[in-house]
């Protein structure tokens, strides 16, 4: 029997303002089980940030609509109180955030904040708080914890700082740990570090982590599942290896052709994908992925008109577009010796 | 990192470096005004014997303006006058005025041959006045004005808050002189709530003290307020949006925690600027709330030094001020280096 950590069903934030209603998230499901790590991979504005606060509870004070079901660990989320989910939030899922800097408090010290944490959900006292707090420092691998905890974040390193947000965000031992491009702001160098660490504290810990990312690369190798949304919705889900190795959706297969990779051997050349993601308060009619879909074309207008649904294209494995599974199969195929004749070509003519 | 050496607090370090380099900023302050006020005058073509001769009565004979200038030590060179001056600053100074033979002791800020008296007591004895006046109104505007800013910026777009940013925008716009007199027609004669506005010294008696300085604490508290409550409302609403309010939610703190101790603290720290260099511009003498009060602090002090061109009056009165001005910009730094860990070096 699975053990369901998270299941999220059909959820919806909107935001209503003065330019009409912004679709945020527009009907996202998915489920993570303890120890798992799902992707939710997107760009810019496809709703995988609003997603992950929403399912914080961190929309509170915002004019935000929800619906939908949050259930963790059988716990509805939607329209419970915001006392409750305050306590669920930091002890039982904690969050960790793109820029350390800014959001770690110029004004207290790293092992104040982290201290701090862990005093709201545990009847401690402040001495064992802090000192809980360098232990952490020291299982997050910063050296000298003792006498780091006494410094300020802008006396940390942009590495060491995420270090700290990761130590504060286990704290409480949570069950759910949400990532929200946690390397995005750091060095190549740190970011392997830093995925490497969140890694390890994951089996230490089995927990269940999102890692949210718009760097296909980042997920790649630490996903069990991948969410791929877009425009607040979902493109494609299913296990991270049948969503690298037979995509199912062509805005993913765009992703992975403009995601570099240096385990392969081809020097393919990046390609991006075309247009800009679209506005959340006027998304295109049908699949809000056709403006920009060389595929669109062979759907007889569906694309235009029709939101496609999810549909297994193989078992366990969802993606949302009216391709047939032949017309997928063809088309992903040609798309790739494309690339492969391309990247031939280019090879010969540097030889020549 | 490694072990720190055993130095002094970074604070203290701070303190001692700003010290130093205050004195050397008096000094300067010192010859500037010195030299505004005696400098200046020369320049404009201003001589010595038309400086003297203000001290006579009508129709000075040129023998008695040269006596004048002499007793006043104005033919000499300026910077042998300016000596004369941080001399008796430090060491106090005697004056010929005239007749009889008048010591001023340290420190001495020159004599005022008009009121014939040395003038740092008559600085001294305005200043409670306007301490008391200062302080007073202080901490009204200064809980006042960041209760209601962060009232505000939480409940922005309310009710409450167009109404008490409409009114601070009044309070803002409003002089003193205006504000003042309302307050005292209404409060002091029509409905008199506070009949007979003046001074009473502490000591001499609090509730009256304190009674008397209620109309004149509030009307200065009001101008000041207004612009504490715009300030404050637009720093809480910014750093209300940093991410580090997002992790402080993030960690589950309760809302209260999340406002005050992430929020307000962030917001407050630009407030203790202010409010620093507010403070010791008022202890330099809250002139229009003074004159319309008829307090007798140093702004009134000022205006009617300024009224009876008396030089020495005005030279002191104006140095007292920057004194205070700078002090409170020491404070503030100070205060800065505790507040916000990141001015340390």
């Amino acid at each position: 029997m699975p053990d369901t950590l998270l299941d999220v069903a059909d959820l919806r934030i909107h935001f209503p303002t003065s330019d009409g209603l912004v679709k945020a998230v527009d009907g996202i499901s998915f489920s993570l089980e303890r120890g798992q790590t799902l992707g939710i991979v997107g760009e810019s504005g496809s709703g995988k940030s609003v997603t992950s606060l929403g399912i914080m509870g961190l929309h509170h004070g915002t004019n935000a609509q929800i619906t939908g079901h949050i259930k963790l660990d059988g716990e509805e989320l939607v329209g419970a109180t915001p006392g409750r989910v305050r306590e669920l939030r930091g002890s039982k899922m904690a969050m960790i955030f793109q820029d350390p800097l800014s959001s770690l408090h110029p004004y207290y010290t790293i092992g104040a904040q982290i201290a701090e944490a862990y005093l709201v959900h545990n009847q401690v006292g402040k001495k064992v708080a802090h000192k809980h707090a360098i232990d952490l420092l020291g299982r997050v691998g910063i050296p000298q914890p003792a006498s780091r905890a006494d410094d300020y974040p802008h006396q940390f390193s942009g590495g060491m700082r995420q270090r700290a947000m990761i130590a504060m965000a286990l704290s409480c031992d949570p069950e759910l740990l949400i990532a929200d491009e946690p390397t995005t702001a750091l060095d190549v160098t740190v970011q392997a570090q830093i995925l490497d660490l969140i890694w390890d504290l994951q089996q230490e810990y089995h927990s269940a982590v999102i890692i949210i990312t718009h760097d296909l690369g980042v997920v790649a190798e630490l996903s069990d599942d991948i969410l791929v949304m877009y425009a607040g919705r979902m493109a494609e889900y299913g296990s991270a290896e049948d969503t690298f190795d037979q995509p199912g959706h062509p805005y993913t297969w765009g992703l992975l052709a403009s995601m570099p990779r240096i385990d392969e051997a081809r020097l393919e050349r990046l390609v991006p994908i075309k247009g800009t993601p679209p506005s959340l308060i006027n998304v295109p009619s049908g699949c809000a992925f056709h403006p920009r879909c060389r595929y669109a074309g062979f759907t007889g207008g569906r694309s235009q008109t029709e939101v496609p649904e999810l549909r297994e294209v193989s078992p366990g494995h969802l993606a949302a577009c009216h391709l047939t599974g032949d017309q997928r199969r063809k088309f992903r195929t040609e798309l790739v010796l494309e690339e492969t004749e391309a990247s031939t070509a280019r090879m010969t003519q540097g030889e020549a | 990192m490694t072990a720190r050496a055993p130095a002094p607090h970074p604070v203290i370090t701070f303190i001692v470096r700003r010290l130093i380099a205050t004195v050397f900023l008096l000094i300067v302050v010192s010859m500037i005004t010195f030299a505004i006020f005696f400098l200046l005058p020369r320049l404009a073509g201003q001589t010595t014997r038309g400086l003297a001769s203000q001290y006579i009565g009508r129709n000075p004979t040129p023998a008695a303006v040269h006596a004048i200038e002499q007793q006043l030590g104005l033919d000499a060179p300026l910077p042998v006058q300016y000596g004369r001056f941080l001399r008796g600053i430090v060491l106090g100074e005697h004056f010929n005025a005239g007749t009889s033979k008048a010591y001023c002791p340290p420190p001495c800020f020159g004599y005022s041959f008009k009121n014939q008296q040395p003038v740092w007591p008559m600085m001294v004895s305005g200043l409670p006045v306007t301490i008391s006046l200062a302080a007073g109104a202080a901490i009204l505007w200064l809980v006042g004005g960041v209760a209601i800013g962060v009232i505000s910026a939480l409940r922005r777009g309310t009710l409450f808050d167009r109404f008490s940013m409409g009114v601070a925008l009044a309070g803002v716009s409003l002089p003193i002189f205006f504000t003042g007199l309302i307050a005292l027609e209404l409060f002091s004669y029509k409905w008199p709530i506070f009949p007979n506005v003046q001074f009473v010294p502490f000591t001499q008696n609090p509730l009256l003290w304190a009674r008397n300085l209620v109309l004149p604490w509030i009307v200065l508290a009001f101008l000041y307020a207004a612009l504490y409550a715009r300030l404050t409302r637009a720093g809480m609403l910014e750093t209300m949006s940093e991410d580090y309010i997002r992790t402080a939610r993030a960690k589950g703190l309760p809302e209260r925690t999340v406002i005050f101790k992430h929020g307000l603290r962030a917001a407050l720290t630009p407030i203790v600027t202010i409010f620093g260099m507010d403070i010791g511009l008022l202890l330099g003498g809250a002139i229009l709330t003074e004159v319309t009060f008829s307090l007798h602090g140093l702004g009134l002090f000022t205006v009617e030094a300024i009224q009876n061109q008396d030089l020495p009056e005005i030279l002191g009165v104006t140095l007292l001020a920057a004194f205070f001005i700078v002090i409170a910009n020491l404070v503030v730094d100070v205060l800065y280096a505790v507040v916000d860990p990141r001015v340390r070096r």
